[in-house]
Parts: structure tokens; sequence; C-alpha cells
């Protein structure tokens, strides 16, 4: 008895008086014959030889060439027209709007771009505004919301997270909705026109809902007190940010899309991963199957122009365009998948012609790294 | 005595506590030392938290990832979460703290156990505890109780005031010791009365060395008496064959010998460690220059920008830093983000990795022995990838490469040489097939099983057979006649030389009945006798039938008729008369050699019948048993080499001192004489010695001393007075034994044999082939050592030897730049590149010190390195750990040194990797060893198999987490190119901490206990496998891994870039897919890595894949704003209906392990 306590020390390594020889660790104890402790368990050895690399490459090649092939024909048959509306240029029409701007000025600015669409779009039309140059992804950029607020959190709604600071308070009061992501929210208008070839200007209805995640919409983000409520009173007690013009309960006279779930709100606050970025604006809903969404023709984009992009040499464009089940226009993944297939392939094809040499010449061909 | 007097604060005066009884506690005498309750627990419940956090922060990484932690808190870096910034070292930190609680609890209630145990103390209580026993107390031990403290021992129920204890669980010996009552301080009363003690105990301090104690005792007449550790009794001890014992307590509790000894385990760092650990500065270094990437990219960024950009957030007073000042920040802001590139994982992982390889190696049944029924055992737990490193391997020969079974071969009395030819006929067999190496195994068994069955006999109570020894016809004729003219027995030498076996020795005799607690120990691997016995081939049968045994009895369907056949093995052969009594004898010897001698006296009639400290009785071939009165007892040193008993002769009543030891040892120190036929003795003897080393023959010569009373009684005060001292006590002792042994008489010298273990041979070959130089290294004589060296395949027929053996320096030096220049030349000469020819290189320990010389080092070293292999014989315990580190420290090389003895705990010591062969010469060696083995040849696989496993699972696992860590981080890396240097993540915070704690850290540690790179068979049978697997973990391994971690994370994040571009993307939808991608490559690439695949590797990856899946599912569903900023809110779920996704992971996915894969 005596023995095991001093043994249960030595577990420990801390006793080296306590030695083995009359340790029970070590007597009278076979180590189990099990393949698992023996270390003999039945184990799949793959080797790296020509059988098993060859069909690899060419199963690579051969599935990765019609997916890829698959992939870039559908990208090309969608549909896609990117409109600059930056004004940058002086021939440009918004070049005025661009020069004299502020956040703060009252007087709204707007431009008119004429465009001209070469090809009729026949499926639902994705209106995009995109930004360059705007870096959504910086980290203090990132941080600077209150997710408590933005669920509709009514404690939050009257102290913003320190998250938000410098756009907290103004003037005491706060701000709702908090932080910088808000502050900057993109608030240019676009409207657009179809210039009928008999003279007149068609506006084209834009679908300003479904344009946001539904979890996004139905879940993270709420109004205080509900949907339902008026919402000027729910934002009792706060303050617009430094940046808008309209306090948030004022963004849209549709109540399901007013307050904090606003769509364009909620697109413009999950941030772009991206510097150069888009966003979706509005959706062209598609009529019948008879009449394209939009047809061939000149077509007259007016914006309001409002969003100031010259602090940060941004560009601004509009993107109009349909999209397939693998969503926007990128050829890119297309051409990566065939161009790998095409390696493997030759990759295949080279090493199968050594093979068939090596293993002529000494009748082992494996192919090892 | 008046040195004593001097050193007053090295000793400690102790009286008896009982006159005190009662009195209080400031009265009593002993009050200043410590009580017997000890506590070995390191924490207390109040102090355990900051006393386990200070140790932790011992380590340089914790602090490390504590500070990191800590910065995330300064606002200035902006971390997202600070606080989750804490939870990975917190989950590091809080293991370590639960595993140290854990073992402290597991202390705690060992102590409690320990202090608890009852034990009985004089007149205090009736029934006491270990808690409560003081110093100065008496304490009575029963038998097979454990002794509760140092006791001087002053009373044994047994008449001559011994005891004998088993000191197993201090040093692992089970050979029972004596221990001597003091003399002389209790007269002898049938019953112990400690009222009647009144004496002062004067003893040294306390010390940890458990072979030494002085110690005298003042008698109220200041007659002084004094004694050594065979009066003490140790705490831990168990009380063996004596009724019961009483004991003075000298030291309690942590004072006592055994606590002393408790010392921390040894903590040796691997030289993969040592590596890994300028690979983690790399990484250090690597991390700071991507964080200075970062904040100069910052810098640059917020320079090119124009005015107050909306994207740019100023702090909270509306004051934007400058771009030097917010790229400065940024460095800290990148080190926070990127720091786990350093893998805070890793060191937990490699220890779990390392817990593993050591449950395997332990279980392993190869190295599992059945006839001791030990495994091996690993006592340093942290340097099993070094065993996959060796490049040299220093060996012990006796015990080591041989059986340390001594068998009696050869002897030869007064010039007369006795061959034994009965047994030396096994031997010429032997050496006719000196090649064929099995057959020396095959022959091992068929000559040896008879004493070996023997030996298991005894233990089990059945009459013993004794040692295989077959006396000589002519000798025992000799003896016979001498004994006949009764009266001369003094005169006759032969008589003499047998007495000297007998008596001049230490062995113990127990009866077999009194072996009750051995019988545990070895009962186990009775059927194994019967197993090796059927295993033996039908060969050995003509030397069987030599032997008068039919070979059934070897194939044996009854057991029990088996034992008697095996008895009767014995008796058919010519032997003397022996009756049942002596037949129960069982012989317990500290070294074997002894042992041999003595059953080889006893197969001669001269039977050692019991000893006791005083004296000898032994039975002569007439039957007559005789008393010899033991008078001193001058024990084995290694500087004297030799032992004396000096008895007292029952019928002459002459004072008469054996002595035995080394030839060299005991030759100087014959009586001078001229007459020619006792010189011839001496050179005829000599002749024969050198005869017996060719043979391989371990050598002893026995001398006999006449002494007179009055020079025994000059002498005996002197001893005496050796004996009380306390300082110098040893130099004196021996300084007397010295006096004596002068002027012998030579009677004869034994030849022992020592046999080869089994596959000793097959295991050198196959080290050899592994590319590790093996060096022997013995204390044996050159002849000897050689002989050895041929059988165990150190040494090839065809080798080219150099002897090195000179008495001065300058031949030294000389012969040293010959050899050297010699053996330049012979390398260099084109026409031996192809013979297998090899050069080994044989020196003598009085050369080696020369060589060993810092002047010659150097060239010793050079010559060395181009021999095969190196014996070194005559050398002393010191010389081989000398030996040891020189090649250690000039060759730069792994060195693994392998013993079973004390002499080789400093060579164990002085190596990288040390090895004890639990064996015969007791514990020591395994002590002090980092594994433990039974046998040599288990060495092949330990080796071989294990430490190839050990070492490239290890390396690979290490080069797979800095490879998993760089190319996760580099990910992150990448994206600060587009999003400004601001040291924003994509990845959400919490899914990038479970990455690496949850998702890909099992399958690594997996892959670290269980790969499988080459089988175990394969590695034995292509012992070069072993050496090509040293180089898993290089400099450029480590690069390649590295770049191939950069390729991949390139393609991991520009691929979905590409694809991505100019998207609606945000910033954590862009993270998922790179996540997933990120963890189906990492874990897809240890998928390439491993290269056995068993259930267990399918369960774990395909689980940490699920794992990852559903974790995630789970966290962005339930996740609304429950992180903020990061917003996984159903973003997996939305990723996974996109069929985007799937494309997206299997393209970045194929051409990201493409590379690796081919």
């Amino acid at each position: 008895m005596m023995a095991t306590s001093y043994n249960a020390k030595d577990e420990d390594g801390r006793v080296t008086v306590c030695g083995p020889g009359g340790g029970p660790l070590l007597r009278g104890k076979k180590p189990e014959n099990t393949a698992l402790k023996q270390q003999r368990l039945a184990a799949w050895q793959p080797v790296l030889t020509a059988g098993t690399a060859l069909p690899a490459l060419f199963a690579v090649g051969l599935l990765f060439i019609p997916v890829g092939v698959g992939l870039f024909v559908t990208s090309n048959n969608i549909r896609e027209l990117e409109i600059d509306y930056t004004g940058a240029d002086a021939s440009s029409p918004c070049f005025s709007c661009s020069q004299s701007f502020s956040w703060n000025s009252t007087r709204p600015c707007t431009c008119t771009v004429p465009f001209y669409l070469e090809q009729p779009y026949e499926s639902n039309v994705y209106v995009y505004y995109g930004l360059s140059n705007f870096y959504q992804n910086h980290r203090r950029y990132v941080k600077s919301r209150d997710d408590g607020q933005l669920n509709g959190n009514e404690k939050s709604l009257t102290e913003p997270s320190k998250e938000c600071e410098p756009y907290a308070y103004r003037d005491n009061e706060p701000i709702a909705p908090c932080g910088a992501i808000a502050n900057s929210m993109f608030n240019d208008t676009l409207e657009l026109f179809y210039n009928d070839p008999n003279g007149t200007k068609i506006q084209i209805p834009l679908n300003a809902t479904g344009i946001a995640w539904w979890t996004d919409k139905h879940v993270k983000f709420g109004n205080p007190g509900g949907n339902d409520q008026n919402l000027s009173a729910a934002f009792q007690g706060t303050t617009r940010p430094v940046n808008w013009r309209r306090p948030v309960y004022e963004l849209d006279s549709d109540r399901g899309n007013n307050g904090f779930v606003n769509e364009d709100f909620i697109v413009w606050m999950r941030t772009a991963a991206l510097p150069t970025f888009r966003k979706l604006y509005r959706i062209i809903g598609k009529k019948d199957n008879v009449v394209p969404t939009l047809p061939r023709g000149n077509y007259t984009l007016e914006v309001v122009y409002n969003y100031p992009v010259r602090s940060f040499e941004g560009r601004k464009r509009v993107i109009l365009s349909t999209i397939s089940w693998m969503g926007g226009k990128n050829p890119f993944l297309g051409v990566a998948y065939i161009a790998v297939g095409a390696v493997c392939f030759f990759l295949g094809v080279v090493l199968l012609a050594m093979h068939h040499k090596c293993g002529n010449r000494n009748g082992d061909g494996d192919i090892s790294n | 005595i008046e040195k004593m007097g001097r050193n007053k604060k090295d000793i400690r005066n102790l009286v008896s506590n009982l006159p005190y009884e009662g009195l209080g506690k400031t009265k009593q005498p002993n009050r200043y030392f410590p009580g017997n309750a000890i506590k070995t627990t390191k924490y207390t419940l109040l102090l355990f938290i900051p006393m386990n956090l200070f140790e932790q922060f011992h380590r340089l990484a914790n602090i490390y990832f504590v500070c990191l932690a800590i910065l995330n808190f300064v606002p200035v870096v902006n971390a997202f979460q600070p606080e989750v910034a804490l939870i990975p070292i917190c989950v590091i930190l809080s293991l370590a703290a639960l595993k140290a609680a854990w073992e402290d609890f597991r202390r705690y209630r060992s102590d409690r156990k320990l202090n608890n145990t009852p034990c009985f103390i004089y007149s205090r209580f009736t029934k006491s505890r270990w808690k409560d026993v003081r110093v100065g107390d008496f304490v009575k031990v029963v038998c097979n109780e454990i002794v509760p403290a140092d006791l001087l021992l002053l009373h044994s129920s047994d008449p001559s005031g011994v005891c004998h204890i088993e000191t197993s669980n201090l040093d692992g010996e089970t050979n029972l010791k004596q221990r001597r009552a003091m003399s002389g301080i209790c007269i002898s009363d049938p019953e112990f009365k400690p009222e009647s003690f009144n004496t002062v105990v004067v003893c040294e301090k306390p010390n940890n060395n458990l072979n030494h104690f002085k110690c005298y005792v003042e008698k109220p007449d200041k007659d002084k008496v004094g004694t050594g550790i065979e009066s003490l009794l140790l705490r831990g001890c168990k009380m063996r064959n004596t009724h019961h014992a009483v004991g003075f307590v000298v030291y309690a509790g942590h004072e006592t010998k055994s606590m002393l000894n408790n010392n921390a385990p040894r903590y040796k760092r691997s030289k993969l460690e040592r590596k890994l650990n300028t690979d983690v500065i790399f990484c250090v270094i690597l991390l700071l220059s991507m964080c200075l990437v970062g904040a100069l990219g910052h810098f640059l960024w917020l320079q090119a920008l124009p005015s107050g950009p909306p994207y740019l957030v100023p702090d909270s007073n509306g004051h934007l830093d400058s771009p030097s000042l917010s790229g400065f920040y940024m460095f800290f802001t990148m080190i926070i983000l990127l720091q786990i590139l350093i893998p805070i994982s890793l060191y937990v992982s490699i220890e779990l990795v390392k817990i593993g390889q050591i449950y395997f190696i332990t279980n392993d049944i190869d190295l599992h022995d059945d006839e001791t029924d030990r495994r091996v055992q690993c006592k340093t737990l942290n340097i099993t990838e070094d065993l996959g490193q060796i490049e040299y391997v220093f060996s012990d020969k006796t015990g080591t490469l041989t059986e340390n079974k001594m068998v009696f071969r050869r002897c030869s009395i007064m010039g007369t040489e006795y061959p034994h030819k009965e047994n030396v006929k096994c031997s010429t067999f032997e050496h006719a097939l000196t090649n064929s190496l099995y057959i020396i195994y095959i022959l091992y068994v068929s000559t040896c099983f008879g004493g070996f069955a023997a030996i298991r006999l005894a233990v089990l109570g059945e009459p013993e057979s004794g040692e295989d020894v077959i006396p000589d016809r002519k000798l025992l004729q000799q003896i016979s006649r001498a004994g006949n003219c009764s009266g001369s027995q003094e005169i006759d030498p032969y008589l003499d030389f047998f007495l000297g076996l007998a008596i001049c020795n230490t062995v113990a005799v127990s009866m077999a009945t009194a072996q009750r607690q051995r019988v545990n120990a070895n009962s186990v691997s009775l059927p194994h006798i019967f197993t090796s016995w059927q295993r033996k081939p039908k060969r050995s049968r003509s030397i069987l039938e030599d032997l008068v045994v039919e070979e059934d009895h070897f194939n044996p369907p009854v057991k029990k008729e088996d034992f008697e056949d095996t008895t009767g093995l014995q008796m058919c052969s010519l032997h003397a008369p022996s009756d049942t009594n002596s037949d129960n004898l069982s012989y317990e010897a500290e070294s074997p050699d002894e042992a041999a001698l003595v059953y080889a006296a006893k197969a001669y009639g001269f039977t050692l019948l019991n000893r006791t400290p005083d004296s000898v009785t032994l039975r002569l071939p007439s039957g007559e048993d005789l008393v010899f009165e033991v008078l001193d007892t001058l024990t084995f040193d290694s500087n004297r080499k030799r032992m004396s008993v000096l008895v007292r002769h029952p019928i002459t009543r002459e004072y008469v001192l054996y002595t035995k030891g080394a030839d060299y040892a005991i030759m100087e120190l014959l009586v001078k004489t001229e007459i020619p036929w006792q010189k011839n003795i001496a050179a005829g003897t000599q002749h024969h010695l050198d005869c017996y080393a060719k043979d391989g023959l371990r050598t002893l010569c026995f001398t006999k001393k006449v002494v007179s009373y009055k020079e025994y009684e000059s002498w005996s005060v002197n001893r005496q007075r050796a004996l009380a001292a306390i300082d110098h006590r040893e130099e004196l002792v021996m300084d007397t034994a010295v006096q004596l042994e002068t002027g012998l008489s030579l009677l004869g010298a034994t030849g022992i044999e020592d046999r080869l273990q089994e596959s000793v041979p097959d295991t050198i070959v196959a080290l050899r082939e592994a590319g590790i130089q093996v060096w022997v290294l013995t204390g044996d004589k050159p002849e000897t050592a050689v002989n050895i060296g041929y059988a165990c395949r150190l040494l090839e027929e065809e080798d080219l030897v150099i002897n090195m053996s000179c008495k001065n320096k300058l031949v030294c030096t000389s012969i040293l730049d010959c050899t050297l220049e010699e053996v330049r030349r012979y390398s260099e000469d084109p026409r031996n590149v192809d013979t297998t020819q090899g050069i080994s290189l044989v020196i003598d320990g009085c050369t080696l010190t020369m060589a060993l010389s810092s002047d010659l080092q150097d060239r010793f070293v050079d010559l060395a390195k181009r021999c095969r292999s190196v014996l070194c014989c005559r050398v002393t315990p010191l010389q081989k750990s000398r030996v040891v580190k020189m090649v250690r420290e000039k060759l730069k090389v792994m060195t693994l040194a392998v013993g079973d003895g004390a002499n080789d705990v400093s060579m164990i010591q002085a190596a990288d990797i040390g090895i004890g062969l639990s064996g015969q010469e007791g514990m020591q060696a395994v002590m002090a060893s980092d594994f433990a083995i039974s046998r040599f040849k288990h060495l092949n696989k330990l080796i071989l198999v294990h430490g190839h496993w050990c070492y490239t699972r290890l390396a690979n696992m290490i080069i797979y987490f800095f490879y998993k860590n760089v190319a996760y981080v580099n990910l992150l890396f990448w994206y600060q190119f587009f999003c400004g240097f601001s040291g924003t993540t994509m990845i959400d915070y919490w899914l990038m901490i479970f990455f690496n704690l949850f998702f890909t850290s099992v399958p690594p540690i997996m892959f670290g206990i269980m790969d499988r790179d080459v089988s175990a068979e394969m590695l034995l049978g292509v012992p070069e496998l072993y050496r090509m697997g040293q180089g898993e973990y290089t400099f450029s391994t480590f690069w390649v891994s590295m770049l191939d971690a950069f390729y991949q994370s390139l393609v991991c994040f520009f691929i979905p870039y590409l694809a991505y571009q100019d998207s609606d993307i945000d910033v954590f939808t862009f993270g998922t897919p790179l996540n997933t991608i990120s963890l189906f490559t990492i874990i897809l690439h240890l998928s390439i890595e491993i290269k056995a695949w068993t259930v267990v590797h399918w369960v774990i990856m395909l689980g940490s894949v699920a794992l990852y899946f559903i974790v995630t599912l789970v966290y962005s569903a339930i996740c609304v704003s429950c992180n903020p900023p990061s917003n996984p809110y159903w973003i997996l779920q939305s990723q996974m209906a996109d069929p985007m996704f799937y494309l997206l992971c299997i393209i970045t996915t194929v051409v990201a392990l493409m590379p690796r894969y081919y």
C-alpha cells in the first residue's frame, strides 16, 4: 500500500528516490498487443505514382475545362453597362456639380448624363452605384457603428456606443444612426429615363425594395419600438448625422422602408470589402416576356449630385447589369477554370510521354517529387 | 573526534525525548528539528493563482502572448475587441494551471496518506501516525512495514542484532540489505527499554547521500561508539525478514535522506527544440518586417490621400493624427493583427505530441522484456525526438552487451590450470562457430537453462540445483586427497582456495522459504521458461546428451517432472554430497561475480550456509560445518580494486585474511620472495590469467595472509578509530584496509564467463548500418574486451585494428601522429574506397588519459572519427564521461550512452541521451538515465524505429505548424494592401481564434503522434533509412515550407479577390470563403503530408472539417450583433446557397496545393 503511494509521486517525475524497479508501473504489466497500441492499425498509404497521378491530372483537366467554359459563357451573356458620372472632366455633364460642393450645401445640384443602350436587357436589371477609391474597409471606419442602436435598442439609441465617436453626439444630442459609416452614407439620387424614338421621355420605375439582405432587414436592423411606430416620435431626442440633410425617419415615405430598416441605408451599412465597389441601388423589374426590361435606345440618367468624391479622388459610377446564377459579370472564374484545366491536361500529356519513355527504359515509372 | 568538536556547526546532538515527556513545548530538547509530517505540495489554496501564474511566466512564450494581449487594450492600436484577444492566452494558461492544480492535489492526497500512516512510537501514544514522529523518538517497525523516518537502529528482534531492509522504494534494488543494530548501546535485553537510553547521539547534518552516514553515540561515561550507514534505517525502506526493530529518530520529515533526494526531474532540451527556437526567432523577424511593411504602407497611403476623405475617422475630439504618427501606431496594430504568426498553440501541441509518443514507446510490446516483465521507461519526457538524431553510441560492456550472469568457468590453483573441460566443451564448440552468432545464443540457451531454471526454482521455494558448474575431475580428486589427510587442511592451498572463494565475499544467504515477498515479483515469468525451452532448436542435442539429459525433458508435458529432472542434471554429475538443507539455500549477492564464485565453491562441496556480520558458516566436503568468526570486512572500492575478509579460523585459531581482486591490484602486493617455486606460481598464474582474458573471461586473483595476533591488535585499534571518525572517514577506513593488505600469498585465480546478451551482434551491426558509430567503454582488460568485441561484431575479422597502448606521453604522441598519418593515407587511397574493410581502434585507459589531454585531444578525435568502431578498455567511470563529453563537444554530434551499473552513471549523464539498462547491478544507472530498457537489443527498435518516428513526426508537425500559421496570417496581410494598411480583418475574430484553437489544431497533433512514414519492419530491415531520416528538419525544409505557405496564401487570397473584384461583396462575406478555402488548403496540405491513413486519421480529418462547418453555421445563425463590428450573421448560410462559393473553393484549393502535391 505504501509503495503505491510513493509511486503515485513517481509519476510526477519528482521523486527520484522512488525506484522504478519496485513500481507496479513497470512490472506485471505487459503492454496490450492491440493494433492501436502497437501502431499497427491498418493504414492506407497513398503513394504518388504515375498510375495515380496521371489519371488525377487528366480528371482535373477534363472536369475543369467544361466548367470553365460554362462559367465563361454565362459571364459573357450578362449585359452590363457602366456610366461614370464623377464629373472630373471639364467636358462631362456633372463637372460643375462636382466642383462646387461641400457636404452641407443646401441647394441640390443636378446633372443629366445621356447614354445609349446597344443591346436590349431582357431580364431583371440591377442598378448599382459604384464608388472607387473609397475605403469602406478601413479599420476605424468599419468599427464606427453601433449594432445595438441599429437593431432598435432604445438604450443604444440615446446612448450610442463609444465606437461611434466622434459621430456619437452632436450638441449633446445623440446621433441616430451614429458613427462614421452612417454619416458618410451615399446620398445621390439617380433617376433613369428612356428617350423614346418619338421624343418622349419615359421615367423607368425603379424598385427600391428587395435590394438588402432579407436577414438584415428583418433581423439585424430594426427601428426603436418596432417598425410600425410613428418614427418621428420614436427617434425623439436624437439628431441626424452631421452630413445628412434629413433625419433618419424621413429617408423614405414608405413606412416599411424607413428609419433603420431603409434598404438603401442597410445596403450602405454593409461595408464593402474592397476600395472599388458597387452597391445595389435599385432593381428594374421585368414586365413581361415580350418586351425587354430595357429596350435598345437612348436613355438619360438624372443625378441629384450630393455625394462628394473629390476629397478622396474617387469616381462615381452607375452600373446597369443583368445577373445570372453566378452573380454579376466576371469572366475571371471561367478563365481560371479553363486555364487550370488546360495546364493539368498539358502536364498530364507531358508526364504520360515521359512515363512512356522512362517506363520503356527501366520499367520503373514512378513519378515522385 | 577532536575535529568534530571544532565543526560544531556540521553536527547535531540528539537526546531522547522520553525524559521530557509531558513538558511544555519550549522545554523539549529537540524542538528545533522539524517534525515528520511532510508537505510536498507546491501551492497553497490561497496563493495558488498568483504562484502558478508567476511560475508560468517564467516561460518566455507566455510573457510574449500576455504582452500582446495587453497591447490590445492600448487605445491607439484600435483593437476590435480587446477582451477576445485574451481568450487564447487565458485558455493556455488555465489549461496549464489546471494540470498543475491536479498534480498538486494528488501530491496533497499522497502526503496526507503518508502522514496519517500508523506507526508505533514508544510511550507517547499507543497508536500514532507518521506525522507525530519527532526527532528523538523511539520508533518500532515491524516486518513488512515501511520505515517512517531515518532511524538509528538500536535493537532488532534478531538475536544477532541484524535486520533486513528492502530499499526498492529508494533505489529500486530488490535485494535485501542488512542493517546492524548499534552495538554496545542497548544491552542485549530480549525486550528493548527506551527508558534506559541515556546517551547523546551525535550525527552529521542532514544530507542527501543515501550511502553515507556518519554518527557516534556518546555514553554517559564519555565513551564514544561510531557507526555509519550500516545502522541507519532510511525512511521509505521496507522491513524484511525481521520480526521487529527499534530505532532512534535522527532525521524526520523533509530532512530524511529519501526526502532530500526528491529532486525535480531533469529538464533536457532536445536538439529539435533548440532549432525550433531559432525558427521562432525567424518568425518574429518575419512578423516584425511584415508589421513594418504595414506601418510604412499606412504612412504612404495616408500621405497620398488628399484632404479628409469621409472614411478616415478622426478621434473623439475630431482630430486626425499625422500620417507618421498613424504609421507608428499602425505598427502595433499590425503586431496584434498578425500575432498568430508565432504559433501560440505550438508549445502546447508539442507537449501533447510528446505525451502521445511516449505512450506509444512505453506500450511497445517489442520493448517489453518477458523475462523480467519490464517495459521501456521514459524518464525524461521531452527528448524523444533526439532518439532519431543519434550519431554516436557509447556502450558499457559488462551487463550491457553481456548478460552479467556470471558463470564460473576455469580456475588456476597454485599455478596449475583446471580447465573444467566439462564446462568448456560448450565454449570450445562456441569458438568454432564464432561467426555464426545465432548459434551462440542457442548455445547460451542450451547450456544455461539448468542454472536459469534453478534460479527461478529457488525463488519458488523448489529445491535448487545451483549454477551449472560441473566440477573438474582432477580438481575434485585433489580436494578429496587434501581432505583425507585432515589436520593438514590449514596448509593445503586447495582447501584454502575454496575457503577463500566461499568466505571472501559479501553474499547474503537466505533460505528459500524466506523468499516469500520476492515470489510476487518473479513468478509471473515462469511460463516463459517453458516457452524459451520449447524454442530451443534441435541442433544443441549433442551437447545436451553430453550432459546426460534426455531430450524429452526439454519439452515437458508435465511441469513438475521437469523441475525434478533439472535438479537431476546436477545430481547425476560428479557431485559432492549435499543434503536437502543446503539445497534450500539461495544466495543474494551485490555483484554477480561473487554469486558465481560461491556457487562454484558449493559445487566442490564448500557450501556457504550462513553469513551474519560476525560469522560465516561453511560446510566442508566432508560434511563438517565450520563457523568462522568474521573480524572485519574490507569492502570493495574502485581505488583498491579488491576486497578482503578477515576471519578467525575455528580450528587453528589463526587470523586469516582472504583477499580477492583484479590481478594488477593483487600481484604487486604479493609477499616478496626469492623461492623459485613460489615465483613460478605467480608467473604461471599470470600466464593463466592472460589466457583467460584472451578467452573473454573475467579474472580474479585469490590470496591469503595469516595475520599474527599482535599485528591484528594494533591494526584493530586504528581501524576502530577510523570507523568512529566523522571527517575523512572514507579515506581513513581505506588507509587501514591498505595497511593490512600487504604481503599476500597467492592461492590462485578464477575465470568467470559473462555471456553476450541475445541479438547484441545484430543490434550493433544494425546501428552501424544506420550510420551510428559504436564505441564500447569497459573496465575490463584489453584482451577480454577485444575478444568480446569480436564476438559482438564490434570488430570484424577483416578489420584493420589499431591497438594503442603506451606508457608515456611522448610515445603516445608519436603513435597517435603515425596512426593518424597511416589512417589518412589509408582512407585517401583510392584502392580502399570499395573495400568493406574498416578501421577499428582499441585503446587502453592509461593511453586514453594521455590522449584526452588537451594537446592531444584534437588528434585523438580526428583519429577516432575515421575509425568505424572504438574500443576503450580499463577505463574508469570518470574517463567514460570525459570521452563522451569530448566527442560530443569536439565533433558536435548527438551522443547516446548506454550502461547498467553505477560506474556508467557519469557517462549516462554526460551524453545527450542516457539509457539505463535495468540489469543485475542495481538501479543507479536507470535512475540517472533518460530512458530505461531491459535488454541491449531493445536499443535497436528504440533508436531505429521509435527514434526515427518520433523525430520525423515531430519535425514534420513543427514545420506544418509554422506553415499553417504563416499561410493563414498572410491572408490577413495581403488584405492590408486593399484596406489602406489599416489593420482590418475580413474574418470574424472569434472564427479566427476557433480556427487555430479547434478547427486546425487536432489534425497536426494526431499527425505528430501517429504518422508512419515508413513501417517498423522496413526501418528495422533497412537501417540506412535512419540516417536519411535525420535530415528531415533543416534550415531549407523550414524555408521551403515558408515559401509554400506564402504561395498558398497568395493563391488563397487573390483568386477570391479577382473573382469578387468590383462586386457588391462586403468585408465579412469576402472573408468567409477565404476562411473556408484556407481551412481546406491547410487540411488537405496535411493530408498530402500524412503517409499512412488509419481510421483515426479519417475520423479526425473529416471531423475537423465538419466541426468547422457546424460551429460556423451555428455561430452565424445566432450571432446577430454579438460581436460588433464584425457581422457574421447568416453569411455562411447565404454563401453556401451560392454555387460560386463551391466553385471558388474547388479551384483555389486545387491551385494552391498543386505544387505541394507534385
